[in-house]
């Protein structure tokens, strides 16, 4: 398992961590105070908030631009590159379990709270006592809970963008892994063709979730206070659509450092480590298609 | 001698830098980083210290004396949620820091820029949650668990919440960090099983945080959603359920108390086998015990909510697998025993503290067991029974392991001695006071006493104020430790060996002491007589 080194690598000190902890604070504080801010009290939260966003974009540009530089200049040998797998990795077991939390709270809602509050069960006499007209049920007729929060809506059929949005992310998987394919036989110019499409893809999806969004909060009713359908439905969604506009920002960085030569053969763990996190957004894609959408 | 001298085809990579910004604050240094988070931790223990001390004075006797309640309510929050993620927590993975690399034969983590943000995340993410003391709308004061509704009452959520998600982005680039270090740096012959326990402890650890720290996250991003976003996860009007919160704050939670645990197995682990001068019993039982416990900890959160009103299945389910932990833990109770047995014992301050931790975490084990027993549960639940029971296995266990790892490698650290006579004085003290402290509530408990009350009924007088008066002297003991602690480091004139300790075995006692600022910059050649366990001693 240990491997063979002459010499360790060990990088320079560099002011970004420190850099990252302050507009990471700055963020989160300005967040912080514009939520906690009385109704029409005029607050400096939206400020720092902006502020903090700026910072945290900023700090990412000149953090990854001195990581790419060094790793140009050749710095990196593979031991670096194997902990910069690792790193990517774990990260990306990490974010699974996150949006475990919410599918574990889907399938909660939807196999114990929703079922006894309808009297099933457990929940019989909470049901009895507080609102014995509560017909359990998912989606339209039910699933806003026994005291109808938000009112009525209609939920987004699967079967149409949704659909439409599932055959988007699964062709840019394709894609994106055509590109890898590419770049290590080698042929740059196939590379850009399918990143390219891949960014498009991704760009594609977001237009379309955008869409869905309007539609379900003008036209369908379909709000973050429709209950826990609402609930459910916007977190998980809207986390996963967070996470494709990230993979997507991630993609087309990508496609510059491969249209500015910065990869090689057996040397590009940048791109590899974006194509793991947009299989990853893709397969968390599924999971909501089929427990959020059809089921 | 493994120890290689360092080269200088870098030069800025040896000795510290002397400007102060650039030591500290743009530290790819794992012994710097490890030293701030050290320092961290013990800034946060005084903290929330001094949070436990009006707690105990408030309950010194019967009626309100000191506080408002719900300022009471704030100090058992803020003081649970400042020991576990700023007391505890860093110091183990300033410990790990430390100590991990030079174990391990590695020159330093193995992403040091991401060790570096991991750390100075904390100081703020502390200052965004202390902060919220000084707010209008007070601090949260529905408990460190922040358990809707109750938490959805308090003013400050969203500042608590967000210093939560800071606290859970440093853990996570920790533990990562760990892993990478411990799978992909270690110097040639270091095979697994040859691994020190503390590093196997840590590489468990580590899975255990990446795993959960993310769950704890979407639970209080739920609680955000609930408060400010019109969502109702935690509401039965709309479909909800404030049960499910504790469901997944649970499959954080249970996880986490073993992440907050399993750290200390492996310190004494360390420091038994050193102090009894043989090879520790069992390794590779010490190690599969370690992975056992780990598995087990994912499948009994729910033995946290047995007064809730779960199914009956699911209360006999989680009594059962909580019951189970007892089979692993006992195998390294007994493997520690089994090292003392027949060894050259001596008992220098580390050591005491290993046995204390040994005799009294036992203790707390067996507390344990019996919240565990969901009949007798429905009695005890939320009474001081269940706080007695957690700060006997996170004091004098995870505690008491942090202060005997301190006491083990502060020559390492510092190239000093520490003064044994004073180190024995705030042992004694410590393990006297902290029986006085605890050991009554588990009466109070069994009596039916809530906690997270400031009154109470007056027939738990005497036993409060006993309690309060070994409170005041175990937080008076700790003034001791931090006495060594500056004495060991600037002003004591006896130098540490290389090899402190007779009987210790490893990498790090191959290197000078202090350590210099930079070691194993090429990888050592590696003895297996000088490892500290593993296949040679199996």
């Amino acid at each position: 398992m240990s491997q063979q080194h002459d010499a360790y690598f060990v990088p320079a000190k560099s002011y970004w961590p420190f850099v990252a902890a302050v507009v990471m604070f700055t963020f989160m504080f300005g967040a912080g105070h514009w939520l906690n801010a009385e109704p029409g009290e005029a607050g400096f939260g939206k400020t720092v908030l902006t502020v903090g966003v700026v910072g945290v974009l900023c700090m990412f540009f000149g953090w990854f631009r001195s990581v790419i530089n060094e790793s140009l200049a050749g710095s990196y040998n593979h031991q670096v590159d194997t902990s910069f797998r690792m790193g990517m990795m774990w990260f990306i077991f990490s974010e699974v379990m996150f949006f475990g939390a919410f599918f574990g709270a889907l399938f909660y809602i939807r196999m114990f709270s929703v079922p006894w509050l309808g009297g099933e069960g457990h929940g019989v006499l909470t049901h009895q006592f507080l609102w014995s007209d509560y017909t359990a049920a998912w989606g339209a007729n039910g699933g806003n809970g026994p005291a109808h929060v938000g009112g009525a809506f209609e939920i987004v059929p699967a079967w149409g963008l949704p659909l439409l949005n599932t055959l988007i992310l699964l062709s840019s998987s394709v894609t994106v892994t055509i590109a890898h394919h590419a770049l290590r036989a080698g042929h740059r110019g196939r590379i850009l063709v399918f990143l390219g499409m891949t960014v498009l893809l991704g760009a594609l999806f977001l237009n379309f979730q955008a869409h869905e969004y309007i539609e379900a909060y003008h036209e369908l009713n379909l709000t973050l206070g429709s209950g826990v359908y609402g609930s459910t439905f916007f977190l998980l969604t809207g986390f996963h659509g967070l996470h494709v506009t990230l993979g997507t920002i991630m993609l087309a960085v990508i496609w510059f450092r491969v249209l500015k030569g910065h990869f090689s053969k057996d040397h590009h763990f940048g791109f590899e480590a974006v194509a793991w996190y947009w299989h990853f957004v893709d397969v968390v894609w599924l999971g909501l298609f089929m427990f959020v959408y059809i089921l | 001698m493994s120890y290689a001298a360092t080269h200088d085809q870098h030069d800025d990579h040896h000795g510290a830098p002397k400007s102060f910004f650039q030591r500290w604050c743009m530290s790819t240094n794992h012994k710097d980083i490890g030293t701030l988070y050290l320092i961290f931790a013990l800034t946060m223990f005084f903290i929330g210290g001094s949070f436990a001390m009006t707690i105990r004075a408030e309950l010194f006797k019967p009626g309100l004396q000191l506080v408002q309640p719900y300022f009471f309510n704030e100090l058992t929050t803020m003081h649970g949620l400042v020991m576990i993620f700023g007391a505890i927590m860093p110091a183990f993975v300033g410990l790990g820091n430390w100590m991990i690399p030079m174990m391990v034969g590695a020159p330093d983590m193995a992403l040091p820029r991401m060790n570096n943000l991991s750390f100075w995340i904390l100081p703020f993410a502390f200052v965004l949650l202390l902060s919220t003391l000084f707010l209008p709308g007070g601090g949260p004061a529905g408990g460190w668990t922040m358990y809707p509704p109750l938490s959805l009452q308090s003013g400050s959520l969203a500042y608590v919440v967000f210093a939560i998600h800071l606290m859970g982005i440093s853990s996570i680039m920790g533990a990562i960090n760990i892993i990478a270090t411990i799978l992909n740096m270690r110097a040639p012959g270091m095979d697994l099983l040859k691994m020190p326990v503390f590093v196997w402890s840590w590489l468990i650890t580590a899975f255990l945080l990446i795993a959960v720290m993310p769950v704890l996250a979407g639970a209080v991003t739920m609680l955000l959603t609930d408060k400010y976003f019109d969502t109702s996860f935690f509401n039965p009007g709309g479909g909800g359920d404030p049960v499910l919160y504790q469901h997944v704050f649970w499959f954080f939670g249970h996880p986490e108390v073993y992440i907050m645990i399993l750290p200390a197995f492996g310190i004494i682990s360390e420091i038994v086998p050193t102090f009894s001068r043989k090879p520790i019993f069992g390794y590779k039982a010490m190690v599969f015990a370690l992975a056992c416990i780990a598995f087990l900890s994912f499948i009994v959160w729910a033995h946290h909510m047995f007064a809730v009103g779960l199914p009956l299945g699911a209360d006999i389910f989680f009594m059962y697998a909580t019951m189970l932990i007892s089979i692993p833990t006992g195998v390294k109770v007994f493997n520690w025993v089994t090292t003392m047995w027949g060894g050259s014992l001596t008992f220098e301050t580390p050591m005491l503290f290993a046995v204390a931790f040994i005799i009294l975490f036992t203790i707390g084990g067996f507390s344990g067991l019996m919240l565990a027993l969901v009949p007798a549960d429905f009695q005890y639940h939320d009474t001081y029974f269940v706080v007695a029971h957690f700060h006997y296995v996170l004091v004098t266990g995870a505690l008491f392991a942090i202060i005997g790892a301190t006491y083990y490698w502060l020559p390492k650290w510092t190239g000093n001695m520490y003064s044994e006579f004073w180190g024995k004085v705030h042992f004694w003290n410590s393990v006297i006071w902290v029986n006085v402290l605890f050991f009554p509530q588990h009466f109070l408990g069994l009596a039916g006493m809530p906690r997270r009350i400031p009154d109470y009924n007056v027939a738990f007088a005497n036993f409060n104020m006993i309690s309060s008066i070994g409170g005041f002297l175990f937080g008076a003991s700790q003034l001791v430790f931090l006495g060594v602690l500056i004495h060991c480091a600037f002003f004591s004139k006896k130098k540490a060996a290389d090899r402190v300790w007779e009987g210790a075995r490893g990498l790090e006692w191959t290197v000078p002491s202090p350590a210099p600022h930079h070691t194993f910059d090429v990888p050592p050649v590696i003895h297996d007589e000088e490892l500290a366990h593993g296949d040679v001693h199996a």
